[in-house]
This record gives C-alpha cells, sequence and structure tokens, in this order.
C-alpha cells in the first residue's frame, strides 16, 4: 500500500498555500505509507537557457560547501545553489545535458532528484511529518505538486527507491500499485537511452513515459501509450511544467479520488486527503474511471 | 447518547462497545471520524449509530440490526459483509460497498463507485446517484437499485440478484440482461424506494437487469474444447 496526493492550482491567488496544503494532504496519507516520502513542486520558473537541478547529497559530507566551489569554478558566480537540509537547488546558466554530464562526473556526492525548468523533488526515509519538517514543504509556494507516502513492496526502502521519481525533463510520477512487466521494459528503454537509478518498478513507468514524451508523444498521448505497455496495478498521478493527470489501471483496484473547483484540482489515494481543503464541501468529487486520463494544464 | 469522540477515542473502543449485545437500544453519537478506517465494525444489536463526518475503509462492516448512518462520505468497503440493520451514508461511497453483504439495507445518497454490490448475497442496495464499473459481478441475490446510470459490465456473471436503474447503463456483463418489469417487479421496487426515503421517482422509468442463465450449465456445444 501506498498513498498518493496531488493539488493543482487553477487559481492563482492559491499559489502562496500549495505548499500548506498539499503537506497538509500527503500527512494525511501517513497511515498507507510510513516508510518514506517525498514530493514534487513546481515553481519559480527559471529562464529558457537556464537548467534547474534538484539533488540529494549523499556520503560522508552532508553540506555543500564543496558543492558550491566546484560549481563556482565552473560555470562562474551567474549559478545559485540553495541546499534544504541534504538536498539542495541549483540553477545553471548552460544546457541540460551539459549540466547532466558536468554533475555526473564531478559531483559524485550527489544523485540528481529532478531536473527541468520548474520541478524541485525532494524525498527521503521516514514519516511524512518529518520529511514535511525537513524540506519546509509547508512554507513553499508553487502551481502544483505532487507527493508520495511509501509502504514499500516491490523494492528496498530508501530514499532513491523514494517516489516521486523523475526520469525526464520536469516530469515526475507517483504510483499506487505495483508492475509486473517492469523488468522486461526497463532492458527495453534502456536500450534507446533512457537511464533509471533503481530496480524499483515505479521509476520504469516514469521512464516509459519520458520515452514516449521524447518521441514526440503529448503526455496523453503517452498515458494512452502506456494503457497498453504497462501491466499491473496503478493509480498514477503525473506531473508536467504545466499540467498534471491522473490515470488509473483497466481494473483499477488500486483507490484514487479527484476533486474539482473553479480554484484547485486534487486528487488523492483517500478523500480524508481531500477533506481539509478550502471550498471542499462545494467540489465536485468523483473516483477516476478505469483506464481514463484526466489531465489539466498542458494537454 | 453515548459520545465517542475519534479524536481522542480509539475506533477500537467504540466497536468494543458496539459488540456487547447490551448496547442494544442505545444511541451512540461518532464525532471526529476524520477518515479512519473500519469506524463502527461488527455491530451486533438494534443500536442507532450516527458518524458525523467522512469515515475510510470498511465502515459498518459485518453489521448485524445496527442503524448506521453516516453524514460524509465513505471509503472502499462500507458495509461489506453486512447481516442485517441500516446503513446509511449522505454522501458518496467508495468502491465495492455491500461487497458479499447478506441482509439488511444499504443506501447511498451520492454515488457509488466501482464494483458496488459485488457478489451480494441478499443485501439491498439503493444508490440515488450512479454506480461505477463491474457492480452486482456475480450477484447472488438481493436487490440493487439505482437511481442514476452505471459504469461498465453492469452484473457480471450475475446470479439471481436484481438490479433496477432508472438510468442508463454503460454496457451490461457477461450473462445479465435486461428483463421485463412486472406487477411483482414494480411492486417491489415501490416498496423498497420507500424504505429508501426515494419520494418523486416514477418506477415506470426503471429498468430491471438480471441473469440470463447462460452460465449455469454446461454447454454441450463446448464439448470440443475439452
Amino acid at each position: 500500500m501506498c498513498g498518493i496526493i496531488g493539488l493543482f492550482c487553477k487559481d492563482t491567488a492559491l499559489e502562496s498555500k500549495l505548499g500548506q496544503h498539499a503537506s497538509d494532504m500527503l500527512a494525511q496519507m501517513t497511515d498507507r505509507g510510513p516508510d518514506s516520502a517525498g514530493f514534487a513542486i513546481y515553481r519559480d520558473q527559471v529562464a529558457a537557457g537556464k537548467v534547474k537541478v534538484t539533488m540529494r547529497i549523499q556520503g560522508e559530507k552532508t553540506d555543500f560547501v564543496d558543492v558550491r566551489s566546484k560549481l563556482m569554478q565552473q560555470f562562474g558566480n551567474d549559478i545559485s545553489l540553495k541546499p534544504l537540509a541534504n538536498h539542495a537547488v541549483t540553477v545553471l546558466p548552460v544546457d541540460t545535458e551539459q549540466a547532466i554530464s558536468w554533475i555526473e562526473k564531478n559531483l559524485p556526492e550527489c544523485v540528481m532528484t529532478s531536473i527541468g525548468r520548474s520541478i524541485e523533488i525532494y524525498k527521503q526515509k521516514g514519516l511524512p511529518a518529518d520529511v514535511i519538517k525537513q524540506y519546509e514543504f509547508e512554507s513553499m509556494s508553487g502551481t502544483h505538486a505532487l507527493g508520495h507516502t511509501r509502504m514499500a513492496t516491490e523494492s528496498a526502502v530508501t530514499a532513491e527507491h523514494s517516489h516521486p521519481f523523475s526520469t525526464g525533463l520536469d516530469l515526475c510520477l507517483v504510483h499506487n500499485g505495483s508492475l509486473s512487466n517492469h523488468n522486461q521494459l526497463r532492458e527495453k528503454l534502456k536500450n534507446d537511452n533512457i537511464k533509471f537509478q533503481t530496480d524499483n518498478d515505479s521509476e520504469v513507468a516514469a521512464g516509459y513515459l519520458t520515452w514516449r514524451m521524447a518521441q514526440g508523444a503529448s503526455l496523453n498521448e503517452a498515458l494512452e501509450a502506456a494503457i497498453e505497455d504497462l501491466d499491473g496495478f496503478y493509480t498514477f498521478a503525473i506531473g508536467t511544467r504545466n499540467g498534471f493527470a491522473v490515470l488509473r489501471d483497466p481494473i483499477a483496484c488500486k483507490p484514487a479520488v479527484i476533486a474539482e473547483t473553479d480554484k484547485w484540482v486534487a486528487m488523492s489515494s483517500e478523500y480524508r486527503a481531500i477533506a481539509q481543503l478550502p471550498g471542499c464541501e462545494g467540489a465536485k468529487i468523483w473516483e477516476p474511471e478505469p483506464a481514463t486520463i484526466y489531465s489539466w494544464g498542458d494537454d | 447518547m453515548k459520545t465517542f469522540d475519534l479524536a481522542d477515542e480509539s475506533v477500537s473502543n467504540l466497536n468494543q462497545a458496539l459488540h456487547l449485545p447490551a448496547s442494544g437500544g442505545l444511541e451512540f453519537m461518532v464525532l471526529n471520524p476524520g477518515g479512519k478506517h473500519c469506524v463502527a465494525v461488527g455491530a451486533v444489536a438494534d443500536t442507532r449509530i450516527t458518524i458525523e463526518g467522512h469515515v475510510g475503509y470498511y465502515c459498518a462492516g459485518m453489521n448485524q440490526n445496527a442503524e448506521i448512518t453516516i453524514h460524509g462520505n465513505a471509503g472502499p468497503g462500507l458495509a461489506e459483509n453486512m447481516m442485517s440493520g441500516k446503513v446509511r451514508v449522505t454522501g458518496n461511497a467508495s468502491q465495492y460497498c455491500g461487497a458479499t453483504a447478506h441482509g439488511g439495507l444499504l443506501v447511498i445518497e451520492g454515488d457509488a463507485a466501482a464494483r458496488c454490490g459485488i457478489s451480494m448475497k441478499g443485501v439491498d442496495i439503493v444508490v440515488y446517484g450512479s454506480i461505477g464499473h463491474m457492480s452486482a459481478f456475480m450477484a447472488q441475490t438481493g436487490r440493487l437499485i439505482v437511481l442514476g446510470d452505471t459504469g461498465d459490465s453492469l452484473g457480471d456473471s450475475i446470479y439471481e440478484a436484481r438490479i433496477y436503474v432508472q438510468g442508463k447503463p454503460k454496457s451490461l456483463g457477461t450473462d445479465c440482461v435486461q428483463k421485463s418489469m412486472r406487477d411483482k417487479h414494480k411492486n417491489e421496487l415501490g416498496a423498497l424506494l420507500v424504505q429508501a426515503k426515494v419520494s418523486g421517482v416514477d418506477i415506470s422509468g426503471f429498468k430491471r437487469y438480471g441473469s440470463a442463465r447462460e452460465l449455469y450449465n454446461f454447454k454441450i456445444d463446448n464439448l470440443s474444447a475439452y
């Protein structure tokens, strides 16, 4: 069992409270996933030509002092680096490929959790309440956020295996369920240069969408194809730079509920995560149909 | 009236009180359920239980005799395996409400999600709104009444349960067919709507669905498959 949440602001006035509402939702899902938690937040989009990377530091050093000096040495003073506990967000004035290959080569102590222009991903072992506090989720503003509380079934309990998973630019996925053809699919995607950090099944779903979209598919088209190609049980919430989508497998055993008002769209594994949102009493509330794509923002 | 505030008291304490035959005739008020699971499960006596707020999984499961009202929404498995009594939810119910229930009356004032009444064994279920896919799958006996529409595969592999739908089924499952509305069916439906406190609907707007009984016996035409 796992818990997933997503909150998408339709009204920009809500953006300053996104973190507060989304972290309340995430905390409600503690019973469904006390092993680890994580969230993706879309905020402070950087200009075209720049790239924003979220990194987690591991090993003996827990601060980013050395990382900062290496980055400045390479990219000059026109970088920013904002550490938050063992994660840090850096904005680099180079193209994505350059940034990724340089970080992979020169910052072996760092694992990239997200890459794009607005996405930031924070994830860690431990109770959702601790993860929320550690990364100051409550005080964050942004356009949309997705979160996950994990009760592991398929693979180990580590920060790497926590959700959200991101394998493409500004794309992330949270998953409740289990996939049965992930090993085969991972091998196939690796051949097409999709990179994976773990043996986790959900990361394969994220990689699959990245692969489809790299071929020119829209998010909706990639999800249509996923219904055919992914075998298993799933409720997915997917974030892109401007959009948010929900998909359940054709049997739809894994729970999901969506609520929408003229100010926001929210999804969660259980209604109790949504119940506390402002204006929920007047929201349209439904359980998503099996094998049906629901999306907001971009198509 | 005995009040259980689940913000302070455990669900187990509430349920243990409901497991006592001596709870018969008493009234219980449950506050701040906050989406907790297994609220008011296993009641045995003719207790009246009012729940103020949303409940999580398996509320009112295995109910016997008690009358349980939920002012809010219910998570998956509402009134699962109910034996008798009444359960009413003023909002929506999540998937597999009334699953395997043997008796009693389950009323959903909003919508019910997928697999409503799956394998029902004698319960009566009345849904004011619509229901999701695979509802009444392998339903054995009892009545399922839906004022709205249904999802795909209604009544797949149904036995002898009877389904009445005012709206439109998205599709019927294997061996589920539309059947004629005879007087006894109209009377049965009318009586159930009264019990469920539904008024102002025209019984002639309902269609009845049930088993074609094609799956009951081995078909000699299939012999060559073995």
